[in-house]
C-alpha cells in the first residue's frame, strides 16, 4: 500500500489533489481511498488530506500515521507543522519550493528522498494560481505512476465544472510538474 | 443484472448517498444542513437544481421542522427522505418518535457524529443511540458502497406493509461521509424498479378513503397502539432480510443484518458497528495468518437487533469484545447491552470497550489490544480504546 499525506492550507486544493490522485490510480486498476482531515474549517489554516493506493480493496478506515509520501503545498508550513512526522525513512518528500534547503531544519534532517519543485512559479507560468496540480504532476513524474495520461483524464473529470480556460491551465501546470518530477527521478538515480 | 460490470467512480459516502436519493426520486425532501451530513444534501440539492430529479426540496429552519414536514408529507402519500447528524438528529428526535408512532415511513440518512458538549464535528454513534428507542429502524453502513446500497434498500424496508416505520441509514461521519473510494452505482432505472411506487394504506390525501392521523390515545388504547408499533419494529428484521436477499439476487451485493467475518471456528471475536469493521478485518487477517482463531461481527441492522442471528454466529466462541462508539454513562454502552441480551444463557463471555468518541482514531494496534486482552478471562470493567493513558501498554 502507498500512503500519501498532503499538507496544505485551507483553500489551496490539498483535498482536491488527494482526490485527483485517487481517481488517476483507479484508472490504473488500483484500489484507492482519499480523505481530508478536518479541524475547524478556515481558509488559510493548516489542513491535511490523504490518498491510499493498493493492489486490493482498502478496508482500513484509521488515520495515516506512517506515510510513504508527503507533499507540502505551502512552504511556510514547514516551519509550522511537523511535515516529516511519521514519514517513512525510505519515503519521498515533495515540496513546493525553489530549493529544498530553503525550507528549514525538518527537511534538512530528513534522510529519505527530497524533491523541491517551484510549484507556485510553474502554476503562474501556466496561467493558474494553484500549486496543487503542479505537485500532482510532479508526484506522478517522480514516482513513475500514475501515468501522465491517466492523471490528465482524472484532472479533467474532477474539474469538469470549471471553464475550459481554467481546465487547460491546470493541465498545462500539471504537465510542467510532471516534467519536473521526471527530472527529479532521474536526478535521484 | 448481477452479471453486468458496473463502472467504479471515486465517491464519498455522502456523494454516493445523494446519488441513491437522486435515483430513488423521492417526492419530498425537507432538510436542514449540518456537518458531516451537509455534503449529502448539498450534492442532492445540485441534482434537484439540475433537473436530475423532480423532488420537492423543502428548505426548513431546523431539523425539528424537517422531520415534522417529513412526517406530514409521508402520511399525506408522498415518498419522503431527509438527512441529518448529531445536534440535528438530537433536535429531530422528538419527531422521530412521533414518526414511528404515526407509522410514517420516512428514510433518514444520518452522517453519524458526536453530540455536544464540548462541541465536536467528528464521528461517533452517540446521535444514533439517542434515537435508539424511538421505534425507527436503524441500519449502519460499513463503507461508501454500503451507504449507497443501504439507502437504495431503505424505502423498501420503511414502506413494507408489515413495517411502516422511519428507517435511519447511518454512515460514520468523515470516516465514510467524507472518505472517497471506488463506488459502483446501479443504473437509474434499476433503482426505480427496485424501490417501486410509494404505496401506504390510509394516505391522508386520499379523498376516497378519509382517515385521521395524529390522534389522541387515552390509557385504554395507547398501550395497544404502541405495542403494534413495537411489533412492526420486530417484523422489520425479517423484512430487512427479504429486501437484502432481493438486492443480492438482483445486483449481486449481499448485505445481511450481521456481517460475520472469518467466524468459522473462531474462539475470540469482536462485535462493532460501522466503518471500524474494515480496520478490524485487517487485524483479523493478520491474526488468522499467525494461526489465531479470531473473527469479527459487524452489526448492520441495529434496530431491530438481530438477537437470534448473533446468538447463532457466536455459538462456539469463547470470548467476545463488544466495541461501542458511544457510551451510556453509568452503565454498559448500548451495543454491549444488546449483545448481552443475545447471549444470555450461553457460555459466551463478553467484554465491553468504548472507542472512537468525537472522531478519535481506532488504529490497528487498538484492535490488536482488544483481541490480546481476550486471551485473559473477561471482567466487568469497561475498557476505553484510544483514550490517552489507557492504551500505553508499550505493545503494538
Amino acid at each position: 500500500m502507498i500512503e500519501v499525506r498532503w499538507h496544505g492550507r485551507g483553500g489551496q486544493g490539498a483535498k482536491t489533489a488527494s482526490h485527483v490522485l485517487a481517481v488517476a490510480y483507479l484508472k490504473e486498476g488500483k484500489a484507492v481511498q482519499a480523505f481530508p482531515e478536518y479541524g475547524p474549517e478556515r481558509s488559510g489554516a493548516p489542513m491535511l488530506a490523504y490518498t491510499r493506493v493498493d493492489e486490493r480493496k482498502i478496508r482500513r478506515r484509521c488515520a495515516v500515521t506512517e506515510p510513504d509520501v508527503v507533499v507540502v503545498l505551502d512552504p511556510s508550513l514547514t516551519h509550522e507543522v511537523a511535515i516529516t512526522g511519521g514519514l517513512r525513512l525510505d519515503g519521498h518528500l515533495l515540496l513546493n519550493a525553489e530549493e529544498a534547503r530553503d525550507t528549514g531544519a525538518a527537511v534538512r534532517d530528513y534522510a529519505g528522498e527530497v524533491l523541491a519543485v517551484p510549484a507556485d512559479r510553474l502554476a503562474r507560468e501556466s496561467g493558474t494560481r494553484f500549486p496543487n496540480v503542479v505537485l500532482l504532476g510532479a508526484l506522478a513524474g517522480w514516482l513513475g505512476s500514475p501515468s501522465l495520461a491517466h492523471l490528465g483524464e482524472a484532472l479533467d473529470e474532477v474539474m469538469s465544472g470549471l471553464p475550459a480556460a481554467a481546465r487547460a491551465a491546470s493541465q498545462q501546470a500539471m504537465q510542467a510538474g510532471y516534467a519536473a518530477g521526471e527530472r527529479g527521478m532521474h536526478h535521484g538515480e | 443484472m448481477a452479471k453486468v460490470e458496473l463502472a467504479l467512480q471515486v465517491l464519498t459516502g455522502a456523494e454516493a448517498t445523494a446519488h441513491a436519493m437522486r435515483q430513488i426520486r423521492p417526492d419530498v425532501v425537507p432538510v436542514y444542513p449540518i456537518t458531516p451530513q451537509t455534503p449529502i444534501i448539498q450534492t442532492f440539492s445540485r441534482f434537484v437544481a439540475d433537473g436530475k430529479t423532480d423532488t420537492v426540496l423543502v428548505q426548513v429552519e431546523s431539523e425539528h421542522s424537517a422531520m415534522s414536514a417529513a412526517v406530514g408529507s409521508a402520511l399525506a402519500g408522498a415518498r419522503t427522505m431527509t438527512a441529518t447528524a448529531s445536534q440535528g438528529l438530537a433536535l429531530m428526535v422528538e419527531v422521530v418518535y412521533i414518526a414511528a408512532g404515526l407509522r410514517a415511513p420516512v428514510v433518514i440518512a444520518v452522517g453519524n457524529r458526536a453530540l455536544s458538549g464540548p462541541i465536536n464535528i467528528h464521528g461517533d454513534h452517540s446521535d444514533g443511540m439517542l434515537a435508539r428507542d424511538s421505534g425507527a429502524v436503524q441500519i449502519y453502513a460499513l463503507d461508501a458502497q454500503e451507504a449507497y446500497d443501504l439507502t437504495v434498500m431503505a424505502p423498501r424496508v420503511a414502506e413494507h406493509a408489515r413495517v411502516l416505520l422511519p428507517v435511519m441509514v447511518g454512515q460514520d461521519g468523515f470516516n465514510v461521509t467524507h472518505s472517497a473510494e471506488p463506488v459502483a452505482l446501479l443504473p437509474d432505472e434499476e433503482v426505480q424498479a427496485f424501490v417501486g411506487p410509494y404505496e401506504i394504506p390510509y394516505a391522508l390525501l386520499d379523498g376516497n378513503a378519509p382517515s385521521s392521523h395524529g390522534v389522541f390515545a387515552m390509557p385504554d388504547s395507547y398501550f395497544e397502539l404502541r405495542h403494534q408499533m413495537i411489533s412492526a419494529v420486530e417484523a422489520a428484521e425479517r423484512v430487512y432480510g427479504e429486501v437484502a436477499e432481493d438486492y443480492r439476487r438482483l445486483f449481486g451485493r449481499w448485505l445481511p443484518a450481521l456481517d460475520a467475518y472469518r467466524m468459522e471456528d473462531a474462539e475470540r471475536a469482536l462485535i462493532l458497528i460501522g466503518s471500524a469493521a474494515g480496520t478490524a478485518k485487517e487485524v483479523v487477517d493478520d491474526l488468522r495468518a499467525a494461526g489465531e482463531k479470531v473473527g469479527l461481527v459487524a452489526v448492520r441492522l441495529y434496530r431491530p437487533f438481530p438477537h437470534q442471528a448473533l446468538r447463532e454466529v457466536l455459538a462456539g466462541v469463547k470470548r467476545v469484545a463488544v466495541l461501542d462508539r458511544a457510551a451510556s454513562p453509568g452503565t454498559y454502552p448500548p451495543l454491549f447491552s444488546d449483545a448481552l441480551g443475545a447471549v444470555q444463557g450461553t457460555q459466551v463471555e463478553l467484554r465491553s470497550y468504548v472507542y472512537g468518541l468525537g472522531g478519535r482514531d481506532l488504529p490497528l494496534r487498538a484492535v490488536h489490544r482488544a483481541f490480546r486482552e481476550l486471551l485473559a478471562p473477561a471482567h466487568a470493567r469497561i475498557g476505553y480504546l484510544g483514550l490517552v493513558g489507557e492504551d500505553d501498554d508499550g505493545e503494538s
